[in-house]
């Protein structure tokens, strides 16, 4: 297990450095960039200013550098002492910038995953053991249809809805008066009466797709053979149920993981900028359309580290449920 | 995620009982055939079938169906409501001709809104074959002949936007970017995933290797934000055209590799065959094996690949364009008319604005659809 944790740990140094280059690259690759723009708008709005200061603004930032030095510098300094670069924009650490928007869209992803899990795995077994009745035609249905909206639109549909009938609106993740508080108890029960709306908005296809899977794996297990041995011994249908076939189908759905993470922290991105939620999407948006490439890199670094890393401990965890998978690829 | 939600055909197919008749007919099938009956034993794919052909259909024909040309406005109606077509009328009653009453609009002394209704006592009848705006149908043929226009009267079937111009016309219009960016940008997947897993899976080694870090880096990387950074890097002042085949390239740089994934599964079970063995001792070349031998044994798996990633795509460039980064006006595509919905003000006010989405839900509903049915037929020697 050691052997293998470590070996998938040495696997992902050269996919760190081939995503932190990649960020990089995207983000630097559009001709002008945001100081040039910026100082022909102050020249434009009649601010003169002196090329001296020009000169040591991209100095500052790192603009007076070829490429390669940049993006070494900007690794250097990150891997060495934690420093993303400053954000033009904000005139401030990314560090700073991105914090508590990082952390909060992994308590959204975080908390999509289980609502995903908690929703769709009941929801598969039944549908799976009730093949072809009408609970099943409507899930699988439901689940056709969770996955043909795009989670965007489901955000725009549910403010609309809430707007236009309820009266109210559902943008944010705090209410008025902790938008700006510092963090407290008060503010997290406030937040968690409204997190539930990005997670069931961008938990939707996620909640489809596992259920399509769950189902399928367990109907295979289903039709396997130990399973009739087990009920021509007498076995209670429950007990014969939950004792091995749901816990062998579970098992591919913890390999999701790997397709589901990406799916998730990609959709709170569209829909935080739908919701205008307090993380990482509007930011990002933002940073992308201004130029703010230190900024934008690091958030597209970052959330793809995170993946990542989700990825990684959804393997180990795979292969500490079921050891085949340690030795399979030697 | 290929599990199929349609054994219910599939045992439907064994109750039939016509299973003894058709017994020979079944085993001198061949392939294509098998999979043809399998496919047409699955009712939801023909229903998607059947709606995208009528959605293509809309995409060639649009110019002609739509009562106007994209930007044709109508200043005094803006935000117009959907009008409803009737054919009864309590003074007249009923009557063969369709017709539309007129719009009156009167203006909300305390929010300034223009809020229209209907004028019952204005009856605009629907004229079939009107004279309009000119255009050109495939960029061919010069016609100015519309399907319908209304008699005296604008018609917006599906409401007007902002600035009067027909919501309707533009969504049949935005069709034609939607639906199309799919095809192209599956088109590209397909020949870079083909080439690049088919190079991977039969060649193994280094090569393989290092197609496979590159697919799972960017498997890894949530799709939207790097959609975002990729397309954020397009000049905002290129021509449509130019914007169009960059955001085809954007989507489909991302959506090639699960395509290879499939390519290369199928070569590395396949390579070993004795087939692949005697073509190699016949002194083919690895290009013929592959094209001619190994490309064809599993042409339906990428069929079927490849259908379920044209929703993607599609889903990919409206909520790019949809976020300001995709496609802009003047171009219309359904994501494109979407962001005038972003507001949700406006929208709790002119809900008819979110007419787009309901479109790009069917297509996606429709491609899975086809893409289920497809898949169930991939395989017709399973039971």
């Amino acid at each position: 297990m050691l052997g293998y944790i470590a070996r998938r740990l040495l696997q992902l140094i050269p996919l760190l450095i081939m995503i932190s280059f990649l960020s990089f690259l995207i983000i630097d690759l559009p001709p002008g960039d945001y100081l040039s723009t910026h100082i022909v708008q102050l020249q434009q709005s009649g601010g003169d200013i002196a090329e001296e200061q020009i000169a040591r603004l991209k100095a500052r930032y790192g603009l007076d550098r070829p490429f390669h030095q940049r993006y070494f510098l900007w690794i250097w300094r990150i891997v060495s002492q934690g420093d993303f670069g400053r954000s033009f924009q904000w005139n401030a650490p990314v560090a700073e910038v991105m914090g508590e928007r990082l952390a909060l869209t992994m308590v959204i992803s975080i908390c999509t995953m289980i609502f995903v899990w908690v929703v769709a795995v009941p929801i598969g077994v039944f549908s799976a053991t009730r093949q072809y009745s009408v609970f099943d035609y409507v899930f699988t249905f439901f689940g056709f249809l969770g996955l043909a909206v795009p989670n965007f639109l489901l955000a725009l549909v549910l403010m609309y809805i809430s707007y236009a009938h309820f009266g109210v609106s559902i943008t944010g993740l705090f209410s008025q008066e902790y938008v700006d508080a510092a963090w407290s108890l008060g503010r997290v029960i406030n937040m968690m009466q409204r997190i539930w709306v990005p997670v069931v908005v961008v938990g939707t296809a996620g909640t489809a797709g596992i259920i399509r899977v769950m189902r399928g794996c367990l109907l295979d297990e289903l039709r396997k053979q130990y399973v009739v041995t087990a009920r021509a011994k007498g076995l209670t249908e429950s007990r014969l149920l939950f004792k091995y076939p749901v816990r062998i189908a579970i098992n591919p759905l913890i390999s999701t993981v790997g397709w589901l993470l990406p799916g998730i922290v990609s959709g709170e991105a569209i829909v935080s900028i739908v919701l205008n939620l307090p993380t990482t999407g509007p930011i990002l948006l933002r940073a992308l359309q201004v130029q703010d490439m230190y900024l934008a890199a690091s958030f597209v670094l970052l959330l793809s580290v995170l993946t990542v890393i989700g990825t990684l401990i959804s393997d180990i965890l795979l292969a500490y449920v079921d050891p085949r998978i340690r030795y399979e690829r030697g | 995620m290929s599990v199929d939600m349609n054994n219910v055909e599939r045992s439907e197919s064994q109750a039939d009982g016509s299973l003894d008749v058709s017994k020979e007919k079944y085993y001198m099938a061949s392939q294509w055939q098998l999979m043809w009956w399998r496919f047409l034993k699955h009712r939801l794919a023909i229903v998607g079938t059947a709606v995208l052909a009528v959605l293509y259909l809309i995409v060639i024909f649009a110019p002609f169906l739509s009562p106007y040309a994209t930007n044709t406005r109508f200043a005094a109606y803006q935000y117009a409501p959907p009008q409803r077509i009737r054919f009864y009328d309590p003074n007249d009653g009923f009557s063969l001709r369709p017709f539309v009453y007129g719009l009156k609009g009167t203006r909300d002394m305390e929010t300034f809104r223009q809020i229209f209704e209907e004028d019952k006592s204005e009856k605009h009848y629907i004229n079939f074959f009107v004279r309009g705006t000119e255009y050109k149908l495939l960029g061919l043929f010069s016609a100015d002949i519309h399907l319908f226009g209304a008699e005296d009267h604008p018609i917006f079937l599906f409401g007007s936007d902002r600035s009067g111009r027909d919501l309707f016309t533009r969504v049949l219009y935005g069709a034609q970017i939607s639906l199309t960016i799919g095809l192209v940008g599956v088109f590209l997947s397909f020949i870079l995933g083909t080439i690049l897993g088919s190079i991977s899976g039969f060649y193994g080694g280094v090569l393989d290797t290092i197609i496979q870090r590159i697919i799972d880096m960017l498997i890894s990387i949530p799709t939207i934000p790097l959609w975002m950074a990729l397309s954020a890097a397009l000049p905002r002042d290129w021509p449509i055209t130019q914007m169009y085949f960059a955001i085809v390239v954007v989507l489909s740089l991302v959506g090639w590799t699960g395509l290879a994934r499939v390519v290369r599964g199928k070569f590395l079970s396949l390579r070993e065959e004795g087939f692949v063995m005697a073509a190699q001792y016949a002194g083919a070349s690895d290009f013929w094996i592959i094209t001619k031998h190994l490309l064809p044994s599993f042409l339906s798996y990428i069929v079927v690949s490849i259908t379920l990633s044209i929703p993607q795509m599609i889903l990919g460039e409206t909520a790019l364009s949809f976020l300001g980064l995709g496609l802009q006006a003047p171009a219309v595509s359904w994501g494109v008319l979407l962001q005038d919905a972003q507001n949700i003000r406006t929208v709790a006010h002119h809900p008819w604005l979110l007419i787009p989405a309901l479109w790009i839900i069917v297509t996606v509903l429709m491609f899975n659809f086809l893409g289920d049915g497809l898949r169930d037929a991939a395989d017709p020697y399973s039971t």
